[in-house]
């Protein structure tokens, strides 16, 4: 905590060189692989584009590619093992944003989840009674049903310590299950079959999106990642993102810098929540089937997890994390058994010796940042004496 | 509220006239304050905190005047910053009023506060700590920007306005208290001295009618302590109203326009400093604490 | 299209008794039968909600993992019950052998759960503390903790529950309005409400409790006076985990199949519900609060007609409670309270 600490008593006229030796110190007790980010940050933005396109296209092509040694297979279908890898990485990526990026600890992220994929699945499903929808618009009806129940338990609790948010939510998460079981529309173990699919079919009439086929799926998802991802970077190099981190630092030090806490910590809440909401839903088309098994508790510490793993705030390791406690039980199947066991135990770990997580965060809060740190940096070879940027519009900003 | 100033004023074109304007300009563009200089632009009434048993302020009144600085001095625990609190809302008095510009603060949420033109300054400082320093200061320019999640997602005009003076008015208000060069690094990697002056930073970047300061010069050396009285001084020349809390007698005689003391949480006296100095009230208040009357 | 649709849509709304059924009949019937459990409930909830508000007022964090300090003491009640060649139906004991068991029974219990409490401030909280690291760290280890003793539990145990062990047949006392009163809920509750006052003497009069109460109040200052903080916070686990460790043979006494790896988990977040309606940090507090979740989720039982809708009722309470008064019914803190 950056303000119990109290500051750093270093004489004042240590250098700059002195200072950024201690971060990169600090970093590096931090995390796993903490030059990462700071060798990503030095690069060139064509740079960086290039290799996130790389990036990007080997993930479309890992279902057809199916590495030996990384694969699941032969104990679980790869192509179905990618779509429920990508699954918990959009989750992780929700999630980051009110765990990592406002500090606020859902623990019942998982009815979030529950939630969309009750919600696909009701308005699909021929088990269901009520009114069909085509699936594709069951998407955004999820975000809104999990953005509403995040909203209605966010407002009582938000104004309260960050504490009774996790108890809240730790309890909101056992009873969507308990509801999910008791309450005989949403039919307990029975749950509902054949939950609906996007349109479509291939050359030989197939239907393209099959509970079967892993493959459509894992590219709908992934690309849904994309569009998240880049939403989530906006909201972070903004207002948005200043105000979450300000909050997770010192929350009365940001109210009264004239951050309205309050709203910006149902937001991050909201959109938590709605992410989780779309995971459920695509969640729920994938496997076809949906009841009451799959939303306890447990799987929501899964959720934490992948965060923590990660490194809690940041999105790309949020990725990270969510893939590889969706993978490890897949890959190595002897100890799929003792999941939580093994995730629980990490959470402790991590937390304890490398907070900083697989890939230790440092969020970029300003849209046009660069060009300032970079000068002051000596990237570009000069360093001004005063300091002094001047923008000039359209030119020299980078986005 | 006044529109932001356009990115590309022609800064280096004025500085060769020997014009210091352009800090000032970006430092307080806007400067929409309806109280004349002079008059009270603060005023605290009969302002009481009780903690359970403890009265921590007792009926205090005192007005801050549009274009002072005015000293908040008393021994330790006299009520300082409690008064500072209640103030700008982290507390709610038990009875009193805090008015700005005649109008009522009471009751209002904190972030409020500091939008109506109340920002501050912690004793213990409080940085946003895995920020940057340029960070912190933009946290602080938040409070004057309009566009919130829909604008940033969508990367609408004003946000993309909004964010690019930011960075400029964020890099000005660090050179104006003199860290611009340590923009870059998280504010708790920054030196002590530099964090209380990013404070100080941030919280004119919420650009505020009165500037209020808790301790700015807590664990400083003389030298330094000059340094900052110095850029406290510039400060009210920008046309900001300081309300300064501070320990060290000399330095709030050396830079204040008015003093009030407290002690034990009841105000002894309101008046110039060079009164102050010969009030026999505020010498016994002061002797009663050896530590500070020696230092 | 309109006027089809619409039909469809108010089909759709969820009111018909697919949702919800309310059961007046079963409520009214059994109104003080399930009172008189409720408040044996709810002295177990309040037991184990010391505990949180405890902890919650030394170090204000949640202790997530308080519940596998009350499960640890589940198990041990078990275990100490089966060495004694306890089965499904009461033993015919004489009153005294009885007696002997049940001490017997508790204090490897309350063994279990203080070693459990202490491990748990070593492993997730002190680490931290030492660091000096954010609020959410302490959390989020806690939550680490709580998972990985259940599921410890779950890979040692399996995830089916203990065989029930009967310790006694209780025997009727009062009759109250036609429902009779048992030895075993008297026996709990008067249990249960000796161990708060003393608790709550302990705090008031004791330079232990003392302690406690200043570094609720400000620990920071608490050290200055001499105060040992480390030794202070070690303290309020063990008594947290003295206090979980009764509850557990209060529990499996009154739920002999309830010993199961996550069987702490649920209770706990009731527990907590308790600690918060009377006043988190607020010794008496707890027991209020403890008392009437314990009605109120069985009440909420009888006349939804399900077991588990005590969870759920339970649940909404809290969620209420917070929205109209956070600080409890009994308000005031740890700190706070007076000598
Ligand atoms: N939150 C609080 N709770 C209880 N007492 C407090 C609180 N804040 C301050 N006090 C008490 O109020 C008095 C005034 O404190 P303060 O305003 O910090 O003094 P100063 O800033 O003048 O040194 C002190 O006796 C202090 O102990
Ligand atoms: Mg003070």
């Amino acid at each position: 905590m950056s303000t119990t600490d109290g500051p750093t008593l270093i004489p004042d006229d240590s250098s700059a060189q002195e200072i950024a030796d201690r971060e990169a110190k600090m970093r590096r007790r931090k995390g796993w692989f903490p030059g990462l980010s700071d060798k990503w940050n030095a690069l060139p933005r064509q740079t960086q584009w290039l290799f996130l396109i790389i990036v990007v296209v080997i993930a479309y092509l890992l279902p057809i590619l199916n590495p030996p040694l990384i694969t699941t297979e032969p104990g679980n279908n790869w192509q179905i093992a990618l779509a429920q890898m990508s699954v918990y990485a959009l989750i992780a990526v929700g999630l980051n944003v009110v765990v990592g990026y406002a500090g606020l600890l859902d623990l019942g992220y998982v009815a979030f989840f529950a939630l969309g994929s009750y919600t696909a699945a009701m308005f699909t499903s021929p088990d269901s009674p009520y009114v069909h929808i085509p699936y594709l618009w069951t998407l955004p009806l999820a975000m809104a049903v999990a953005m509403f129940f995040g909203v209605v338990l966010g407002v009582p609790t938000l104004r309260l310590r960050g504490d009774y948010l996790a108890i809240v939510t730790l309890g909101f998460g056992e009873i969507v299950r308990i509801l999910a079981t008791i309450i005989p529309a949403m039919k307990g173990q029975v749950g509902f079959q054949n939950v609906g699919h996007p349109p479509g079919t291939d050359s030989a009439g197939q239907t393209i999106f099959q509970n079967s086929n892993g493959t459509p799926w894992y590219w709908l998802t992934l690309t849904i990642i994309i569009v998240v991802l880049l939403a989530a970077g906006n909201l972070e190099r903004s207002r948005v993102g200043r105000a979450w981190i300000a909050i997770r630092e010192d929350e009365d030090a940001a109210e009264i810098m004239g951050v309205p806490t309050f709203k910006y910590k149902v937001w991050a809440f909201a959109i938590g929540a709605s992410v989780g909401g779309l995971s459920g839903a695509l969640f729920a088309g994938q496997v076809g089937f949906v009841n009451n098994q799959k939303f306890d508790i447990a799987t929501s510490i899964l959720f934490v997890a992948a965060v923590v793993m990660g490194g809690t705030g940041n999105k790309v390791g949020a990725i990270l994390g969510g893939a590889l406690v969706a993978y490890i039980p897949l890959r190595f199947t002897a100890i799929a058994e003792f999941k939580y066991l093994i995730f629980g135990a990490a959470l402790v770990i991590i937390m304890i010796f490398r907070p900083g997580g697989l890939l230790p965060a440092r969020q970029s809060l300003l849209a046009y940042g660069r060009l300032a740190y970079n000068k002051l940096r000596g990237t570009n070879g000069d360093i001004p004496a005063s300091g002094k940027v001047v923008l000039q519009s359209g030119k020299g900003a980078d986005k | 509220m006044s529109e932001a100033i356009e990115p590309d004023i022609d800064v280096d074109a004025l500085k060769e006239q020997g014009v210091d304007l352009e800090v000032a300009e970006k430092v307080a563009p806007e400067r929409d304050i309806v109280t004349k200089v002079g008059e009270a632009l603060v005023q605290v009434q009969d302002l009481t905190v009780k903690f359970g048993g403890l009265t921590a302020l007792d009926n205090v009144s005192f007005d801050i005047n549009r274009g002072e600085i005015l000293g908040l001095i008393g021994p330790n625990g006299a009520g300082k910053t409690t008064c500072f609190n209640a103030m700008t809302g982290v507390y709610k008095p038990t009875s009193g009023k805090v008015m700005l510009e005649g109008q009522l603060l009471n009751g209002l949420p904190q972030h409020r506060i500091t939008r109506r033109g109340l920002a501050r300054t912690f004793q213990n400082i409080r940085l946003f700590g895995e920020m940057t320093a340029l960070e912190n200061v933009v946290v602080g320019l938040d409070a004057r920007h309009r566009t919130s999640v829909g604008g940033a997602l969508l990367r609408l005009p004003t946000h993309v306005r909004e964010e690019k003076t930011a960075i400029e008015r964020g890099m000005a208000l660090l050179e104006f208290v003199g860290i611009a060069d340590h923009a870059h690094f998280l504010s708790r990697h920054l030196p002590y001295g530099y964090q209380r002056r990013l404070e100080i930073a941030r919280a004119l970047a919420t650009d505020p009618k009165v500037l209020c300061l808790d301790e700015p010069a807590a664990g400083f050396n003389p030298a330094e302590k000059e340094e900052l009285m110095a850029l406290i001084r510039t400060i009210r020349d920008d046309g900001y109203t300081v309300l300064l809390i501070e320990h060290d007698m000399k330095l709030v005689m050396g830079v204040t326009d008015r003093i009030v003391v407290l002690e034990f949480g009841k105000k002894i006296a309101d008046a110039v400093p060079k009164i102050i100095r010969d009030d026999p009230k505020v010498i016994s208040a002061y002797l009663g604490e050896p530590e500070d009357d020696l230092a | 299209m309109i006027s089809e649709v619409i039909p469809t849509l108010l089909h759709s709304v969820p009111v018909d008794d697919t949702w919800i059924t309310f059961d007046v009949n079963s409520f009214t019937q059994n109104f003080w039968s399930s009172t008189f459990d409720g408040l044996t409930f709810g002295a177990i909830y309040a037991l184990v909600a010391l505990g949180y508000t405890l902890v919650y007022g030394v170090l204000n964090l949640i202790n997530f993992a308080h519940s596998e300090v009350f499960i640890t003491g589940c198990y041990g009640v078990f275990f100490t019950l089966s060495a004694l060649n306890f089965g499904p139906s009461a033993p015919r004991l004489a009153f005294w052998a009885i007696v002997g068991n049940l001490v017997l029974a508790l204090i490897v219990a309350i063994i279990a759960s203080a070693l459990m409490a202490v491990i748990v401030e070593r492993v997730a909280y002190k680490p931290l503390r030492q660091r000096k690291a954010p609020r959410l760290a302490f959390l989020i280890t806690a939550i680490g903790v709580s998972f990985a003793i259940q599921y410890t539990i779950y890979w040692w145990r399996g995830p089916s529950p203990e065989a029930a062990l009967t310790m006694f047949r209780p025997l009727p006392i009062f009759d109250v309005f036609g429902t009779i009163i048992d030895s075993q809920q008297v026996v709990i509750v008067v249990a249960a409400i000796i161990l708060m006052i003393a608790t709550d003497q302990f705090i008031r009069r004791s330079k232990t409790g003392r302690g406690i109460r200043a570094v609720a109040q400000d620990p920071d200052t608490a050290t200055l006076m001499g105060v040992n903080k480390e030794r202070i916070i070690v303290t309020t686990f063990i008594i947290g985990g003295i206090l979980a460790g009764a509850a557990a043979l209060f529990y499996v006494m009154k739920i002999p199949s309830g010993v199961q790896y996550n069987g702490g988990f649920i209770l706990g977040v009731k527990a907590f519900a308790a600690a918060v309606l009377g006043g988190i940090g607020n010794v008496r507090g707890a027991l209020l609060g403890g008392l009437l979740i314990g009605l109120i989720g069985n009440y909420g039982q009888v006349l939804l007609g399900s077991s588990q809708w005590t969870d759920v009722v339970a649940f909404v309470v809290l969620v209420l409670v917070l929205i109209v008064r956070p600080e409890g019914v009994l308000g005031s803190s740890l700190g706070k309270s007076k000598a």
